[in-house]
């Protein structure tokens, strides 16, 4: 690895060559260690649907999916998930088609200001697809790391529920 | 974050060697150090990541029921473990009070423990395992035993360089429960952590163990309340004495969460409520 040296004569840390594959598209990165994976996804490659929220993975607002298994993206050092799997709100729909989830959220009015509701997505999304028959107070439990200020929930369970009886209906 | 050199050994020799260096921290699930390096509590010179290292991951059971959890097992599998449901049961619900789901599929049983906070989740439920934990040090490797691992807070006897590969659970109990005191359901710290384990023979309790957390500087084993449970009949009152000797066990601190006084207290109810859930899962 090569050590650069900064225009202040400081050495910087080198970089590290990290390989991501993030909504199906390969990236070949060079990044700085102390880089979350929320931060390479919204600086480096520019995908800035993940949101931002507490950074102290209270709130889940940068909740993505990363080897099929729904993480706070703001705990994640970007180093640490070379080689892996990454799936983003960007990633969910294919041929121009929503994911039951998205429909949901959008028909039952799941969201007002919208911050949260890519990490309330993303957090659903697998809890939908690995298991809809969840009850409606299992989903409410299982969703406990997701914080939204505006809706009260309601609409957020109406929009899981939904999507869990869609995901049931079709499988 | 201040910047720090990352590394990723491929052996438990080489992370040792790094790990013994000044100024290192090693890099499990990263859901206390990330936040830590973020609030600048943690500068860290060098990082070093545990994850290349094969092998570390994983819990397996022998034929005689006892169990090895490796140190880089996430929380979430320690919680959706089936053996660890049946044989330790109280292990199996701590871990699913840690943070959120997406914590849990990042943060390890291992980190859980190394972070030596009284109040981990996973403690209680190791405590009452009588779980021995497995080290590697430069040199050597050694087994000590869970309740004599932490020596206050975030203090523990790992000496510099040493890493917790792996914790075995030798005899499961045939009942076992925790409870967590705290306010939200989830993404909550514990104000105390109670776990029970008990076996039974012909209605007669065989042996007892009472782990406890966030109720002293280190988690404890509450001994004299265990002794005074095995050979006897659980009753009512039984249950009662048990409670109170578990609280006099504990030298609780009054913070903002709560007062050393309420800690006390609900460590005899706790214990009491822990103790009946667990003799009536060996029942039954």
């Amino acid at each position: 690895m090569a050590r650069s040296t900064t225009s202040f004569g400081l050495q910087a840390t080198p970089k590290h060559p990290v390989s991501l594959t993030v909504n199906g598209d390969e990236h070949d990165l060079l990044i700085e260690p102390r880089k979350t994976l929320l931060a390479v996804l919204r600086d480096t490659i520019g995908l800035t649907g993940t949101k931002e929220g507490c950074s102290t993975g209270d709130c889940g607002a940068c909740t993505v999916i990363v080897d099929g298994k729904a993480v706070t993206s703001c705990m994640v050092l970007g180093v640490t998930v070379s080689g892996k799997e990454i799936t983003t709100i960007e990633g969910l729909a294919s041929d121009g088609e929503l994911h039951p989830i998205q429909q949901a959220f959008i028909d039952t009015g799941g969201y007002q200001c919208g911050f949260c509701t890519p990490g309330f997505i993303m957090a659903s999304k697998v809890l939908v697809d690995e298991n809809p028959d969840r009850t409606e107070e299992e989903f409410r439990h299982a969703l406990g790391g997701n914080i939204c200020r505006c809706t009260g929930y309601t609409k957020i369970l109406e929009a899981v529920l939904q999507a869990a009886e869609e995901i049931r209906t079709t499988s | 974050m201040k910047n720090f050199e990352y590394f990723e050994p491929t052996t438990l020799a080489e992370a040792s060697r790094l790990f013994a260096q000044e100024h290192a921290q090693l890099l499990a699930g990263g859901t206390d150090l990330v936040i830590g390096m973020k609030a600048y509590t943690e500068t860290p010179q060098s990082v070093i990541s545990l994850q290349k290292i094969p092998d570390l991951a994983g819990i397996t059971t022998d034929a005689d029921n006892s169990i090895t959890i490796g140190t880089m097992t996430k929380v979430r599998e320690v919680e959706l473990s089936k053996d660890i449901q049946q044989y330790h049961t109280a292990l199996a619900e701590g871990a699913s009070e840690i943070g959120s789901i997406q914590i849990r599929n990042l943060a390890t049983i291992g980190g859980n423990i190394a972070h030596a906070s009284p109040a981990a989740d996973t403690v209680a439920g190791l405590l009452v395992a009588d779980a021995q934990v497995n080290i590697i040090g430069a040199d050597d490797e050694r087994t000590v035993p869970i309740n004599e691992l932490f020596t206050g807070p975030g203090q523990t006897v790992l000496k510099p360089g040493e890493i917790i590969t792996q914790f075995h659970l030798p005899s499961p109990a045939s009942g076992s429960h925790y409870i967590k005191h705290k306010i939200r359901e989830v993404m909550d710290l514990a104000f105390i952590g109670v776990a029970s384990a008990v076996n039974l023979q012909n209605g007669v309790i065989k042996d007892a163990r009472i782990g406890l957390a966030a109720v002293a500087p280190t988690p404890i084993r509450a001994t004299e309340a265990e002794n005074l449970l095995k050979g006897k009949i659980p009753t009512p009152e039984l249950l009662q004495q048990a409670g109170e000797a578990a609280a006099a066990a504990t030298s609780p601190i009054s913070d903002l969460r709560c007062s050393a006084e309420h800690r006390k207290e609900m460590v005899d109810v706790l214990t009491r409520r822990t103790l009946q859930y667990a003799l009536d899962r060996a029942t039954r």
